[in-house]
């Protein structure tokens, strides 16, 4: 126990509180809270602790490249000289927070490209696959990469981001038997094999998904970002469930009778988010196990960010690389590749949990898949609380119908005007006018998608596309239809208003302003989220 | 009679703008306004009648005037002790219900021939308001001779006086100056067929721009911006297609006109086309209706109107200091919209400003835009009030006579 490590990680936990519960730690953006939940009707769930990762990753990446799974050849025998070779691997978005080097894909990449020229390949290109994203800064690609493949490649113009906006760079390959036009990148789809290198954080990665939206754009992505998709994803978490993965399912299957060959390689990370040892340890820790020390670095660390500007806490908190360790890697064809992936996703996130619970309440850390060295806005906090958590189940919502959600994050009003320029006009415009799903795709998702400012953004910039913020707010749809009420605790209390929420000043009037909604002496459930979990409601 | 006078008095100007600047409003407790019982002056000439006003409106020229913030550049054209008011419905002694256009022009002045301007009916230009028979005063409210709404009497010229339909309320009837106002400036500005057209602020000129615009002229979007949320409830209810917030106007128009936009921000190269914040367009609105007249409207302005397009003042400016590069640079039109006289219709006619007014006013009731009423003897409240409106979920204020005992006075 000296190194914080247990023999056998302990898995995920629902604590049931009592009034000798110690108070739980919130995650509330670039701080923390720390929570007296009432006893008797309370429960946390609290994520496993890290799986161990695998003893050597490199040995494990190349067995796998070696060894596919499903209906593939071994990688070497995919690969001849004169072919037209294109790894694809996925963007800054994956994964959170970023993690220490080498990166996975860095890992993965070289071993690829180790045996590419082995096979004589030379021409080859790298895409970072950000379908709408932003495009990744040098820094955070050769991060990604690492530096001797970013060296080796993008002086040369080899190692680029997509770009789902060059008219010369996307092509239509076809349609699916539900009339979704499936558009890819054309050099990816003029290469003779294409390599899709996977972080899989959470069990919604992966699959058909990474090439039929990593490498996609509009033409495509309006058939399942949308809010029909959102509605019928029950949840995006979980594929069997997700309209969402059901429409890239069917568009990985044009793909694939357009002749795309792709060799799939998926890898799996432990929830080592914070540390076992470190200033953060203690965040992946359960709050009556911390040491003095724990106890004495979180409350130094509170006192630290109460006088810390805000700029700085973000500054700091960016710096913030987490040691995750792979503990799976697993290569070949699309869907099976994707059924182990799944599975080690699920070793490490599900946690049983017994019924559903009348408020379900969250603390939203700093980072998103979307303001990675950026900032969370409002928009964003409703996507990472509506969309990313809530969906974090499998089985049921986590919350009754007509339940309650309560927040707990800052929700400044606050934009990144390079990252997120479309995002600004959303709030301003759409979400003053309404914050209805359905309505804001009708009236204003056309217009926002092509305007050609934002498209000069997303194209030339670091800015996310002009359709994005609308997707994040689809990302939201499922649950507000759920829910009866979303309460955010500690935000600006504008911004928390124009996002249709209420504000509360602390979770007790949080919880009492919910018993409006669904009664007195309700049950209470918090998801103690991150490092990453699910729950597998029955 | 008894009337509320402004004298010239430059220490209690100086206190006015002191506690104008600390208050909304702060100017008419220790400024020059002061109330006062007097007589009323002897008719400036025979065609000059007696009004008794029953309503008279609170401008946000009056305010600039009690709160210390009006321009030196109206020192020549002013006479003092002066009582103000000009937003006037009122009774005749035949008991006939008139609202005063109170510009002084030619004719009230008895200047014969008169200027080239008020021979072409746009008394609003007149070259003559310093001449004639009556003292300097750029309308009735600033000239010492015809004294002013704010009170229980005053003098108007014959050719100053249009008859309120029975069908039409006070309350209608003393929004029907600052309506014609609204009306000259959609019509100044010249706004194209299927254009865009930006008014900044909903206060009640920008309110009333607005209507006018809808009325008069079929621009694709007409955008307002508006402070609090009366006003902005106000500004869609009369016509505006989008409402945005004043600090939100810029991104507003962009979006609306399909422009690019530049940063002023930028450090890198080409990072003030990169960096996704909104400092100026490279396009904009055709046209920019500025009803606040600030140095920040004026640069909003600026900011927002394309190439060769126009931008029109109506609010009043006093002394501002801005960057006119941009005005320079891509060729704006600045034009002023001081008042009103005769109209240059879009199919080549003409008409009175007040006629149009009148027509806009029962068209999309306008009556309901006065929100309250004070006696005289509590004009500071009203100038506070007044001063505050838009926060105060009001829109115009009005000075109620028509319970004073000294307005029944022979």
């Amino acid at each position: 126990m000296s190194n914080g490590r247990h023999l056998a990680p302990r898995p995920g936990f629902v604590l049931d509180v009592d009034k000798n519960s110690p108070p739980i730690v919130f995650h509330h953006g670039e701080g923390f809270r720390l929570e007296k939940l009432p006893a008797g009707r309370s429960r946390v769930i609290y994520p496993a602790e890290p799986l161990e990762g695998l003893p050597d990753p490199d040995g494990a990446i190349r067995h796998a490249l070696l060894n596919p799974i499903g209906d593939s050849d071994p990688l070497p025998a995919l690969l001849r000289p004169n072919m037209k070779l294109t790894i694809a691997f996925d963007d800054i978005s994956l994964p959170l927070p970023p993690m220490r080097r080498p990166d996975i894909r860095q890992r993965v990449i070289e071993a690829v490209l180790d045996i590419a020229a082995e096979a004589g390949v030379d021409d080859v290109h790298l895409i970072a696959a950000l379908a709408l994203h932003r495009r990744m800064t040098e820094d955070e690609l050769r991060h990604a990469v690492g530096d001797r493949v970013y060296d080796a490649f993008a002086p040369k113009g080899l190692l680029y981001n997509h770009d789902a906006e060059d008219p010369d760079g996307m092509v239509v390959l076809g349609e699916t038997p539900h009339g979704e036009a499936v558009q890819f990148n054309k050099r990816a789809a003029e290469s003779d094999l294409v390599i899709y290198v996977n972080i899989n954080l959470v069990a919604m990665d992966g699959g058909h998904k990474s090439t039929a939206t990593g490498l996609t754009g509009y033409t495509s992505l309006r058939h399942n970002h949308n809010v029909h998709t959102m509605l019928n994803s029950t949840s995006f978490m979980d594929r069997d469930k997700s309209a969402l993965h059901a429409s890239n399912w069917r568009m990985g299957k044009v793909l694939r009778d357009a002749g795309v060959k792709i060799f799939q390689i998926e890898t799996t990370v432990n929830n080592d988010t914070f540390g076992r040892e470190g200033p953060l340890s203690m965040l992946q820790k359960r709050e009556w196990e911390w040491s003095g020390r724990d106890r004495a670095s979180f409350l130094a660390m509170q006192q630290g960010l109460k006088v810390m500007p805000t700029n700085l806490k973000r500054k700091a908190f960016s710096t913030w690389l987490a040691p995750y360790e792979m503990t799976s890697v697993q290569a070949g064809e699309v869907e099976a590749v994707h059924e182990v992936t799944t599975a080690n996703v699920y070793r490490q996130h599900l946690v049983p949990v017994e019924g559903q619970t009348d408020i379900l309440t969250m603390g939203l850390p700093y980072i998103c898949p979307y303001n990675v060295n950026s900032i969370m806005n409002p928009i964003l906090v409703m996507c990472l609380g509506l969309g990313y958590f809530f969906n974090l189940y499998r089985g049921r919502p986590l919350v009754r119908e007509g339940g309650v959600v309560i927040i707990s994050h800052p929700t400044p009003w606050e934009f990144n005007p390079v990252h997120h320029p479309s995002y600004i006009d959303f709030f301003e415009e759409v979400l003053a006018d309404t914050t209805d799903p359905g309505e804001i795709e009708k009236k204003y998702e056309k217009r926002f998608a092509e305007d050609e400012w934002y498209i000069h953004l997303y194209r030339n910039s670091y800015a996310y596309h002009g359709v994005h913020p609308f997707y994040m707010w689809y990302w939201g749809a499922h649950a507000l239809s759920h829910v009866g009420r979303v309460i955010i605790v500690g935000g600006d209390t504008r911004a928390v208003r124009r996002l249709g929420f209420q504000p509360a000043s602390t979770l007790a009037d949080a919880l009492e302003m919910a018993g409006d909604v669904v009664g007195p002496q309700p049950t209470i459930t918090h998801l103690k989220n991150p490092p990453l979990l699910m729950a597998d409601v029955t | 009679m008894k009337a509320l006078e402004f004298h010239r008095n430059i220490p209690r100007f100086a206190a006015a703008r002191l506690a104008g600047s600390v208050t909304p409003g702060g100017g008419a407790g220790v400024g020059p306004l002061k109330l006062a019982d007097i007589d009323q002056p002897a008719p400036p000439g025979s065609d000059w009648v007696r009004v008794r006003p029953r309503l008279a409106g609170i401008c946000g020229s009056d305010l600039a005037t009690v709160n210390g913030r009006s321009a030196r550049y109206f020192e020549p054209l002013v006479s003092f002790p002066f009582i103000p008011g000009h937003e006037v419905v009122g009774d005749l002694d035949d008991d006939t219900r008139v609202v005063l256009e109170p510009v002084l022009g030619c004719v009230s002045r008895n200047i014969t021939p008169t200027c080239a301007p008020c021979g072409d009916g746009h008394l609003g230009n007149c070259e003559h308001v310093t001449f004639g028979d009556l003292e300097p005063g750029i309308q009735t409210g600033s000239c010492h001779d015809t004294g002013g709404g704010w009170s229980t009497a005053f003098w108007a010229h014959s050719s100053q006086l249009h008859t309120v339909p029975d069908d039409l309320s006070d309350e209608a009837a003393v929004i029907v100056e600052p309506a014609a106002c609204g009306v000259h400036a959609a019509l100044m500005a010249n706004v194209p067929e299927d254009g865009t057209v930006v008014v900044l602020g909903s206060g009640t000129l920008g309110l009333l721009t607005l209507a006018a615009l809808r009325a008069h002229t079929n621009p694709r979007t007409i955008l307002a911006t508006a402070r609090y949320p009366e006003q902005r409830h106000m500004a869609a209810t009369l016509g505006a297609d989008m409402v945005a917030a004043p600090d939100e106007v810029r991104r507003a128009v962009r979006r609306v006109t399909g422009s690019r936009a530049v940063s002023q921000a930028g450090t890198q190269p080409r990072s003030h086309t990169h960096a996704g914040s909104v400092d100026r367009l490279s396009g904009g609105a055709d046209v920019v209706i500025d009803c606040v007249g600030s140095a920040d409207s004026l640069t909003d302005a600026m900011a927002i109107t394309r190439p060769r397009g126009r931008i029109v003042l109506v609010g009043m400016p006093a002394t501002v200091s801005l960057e006119l590069t941009p005005l320079w640079h891509r060729e704006l039109e600045l034009v002023g919209a001081y008042t009103y006289g005769t109209e240059l219709l879009a199919d080549g006619t003409t008409a009175r400003t007040f006629d149009l007014a009148f027509d806009l006013v029962r068209r999309f009731d306008l009556g309901n835009l006065v929100s309250a009423t004070y006696p005289l003897d509590r004009y500071q409240d009203a100038i506070q009030h007044a001063s505050s409106a838009g926060g105060r979920g009001a829109v115009k204020i009005a000075f109620d006579l028509r319970d004073e005992k000294e307005r029944y006075r022979q």
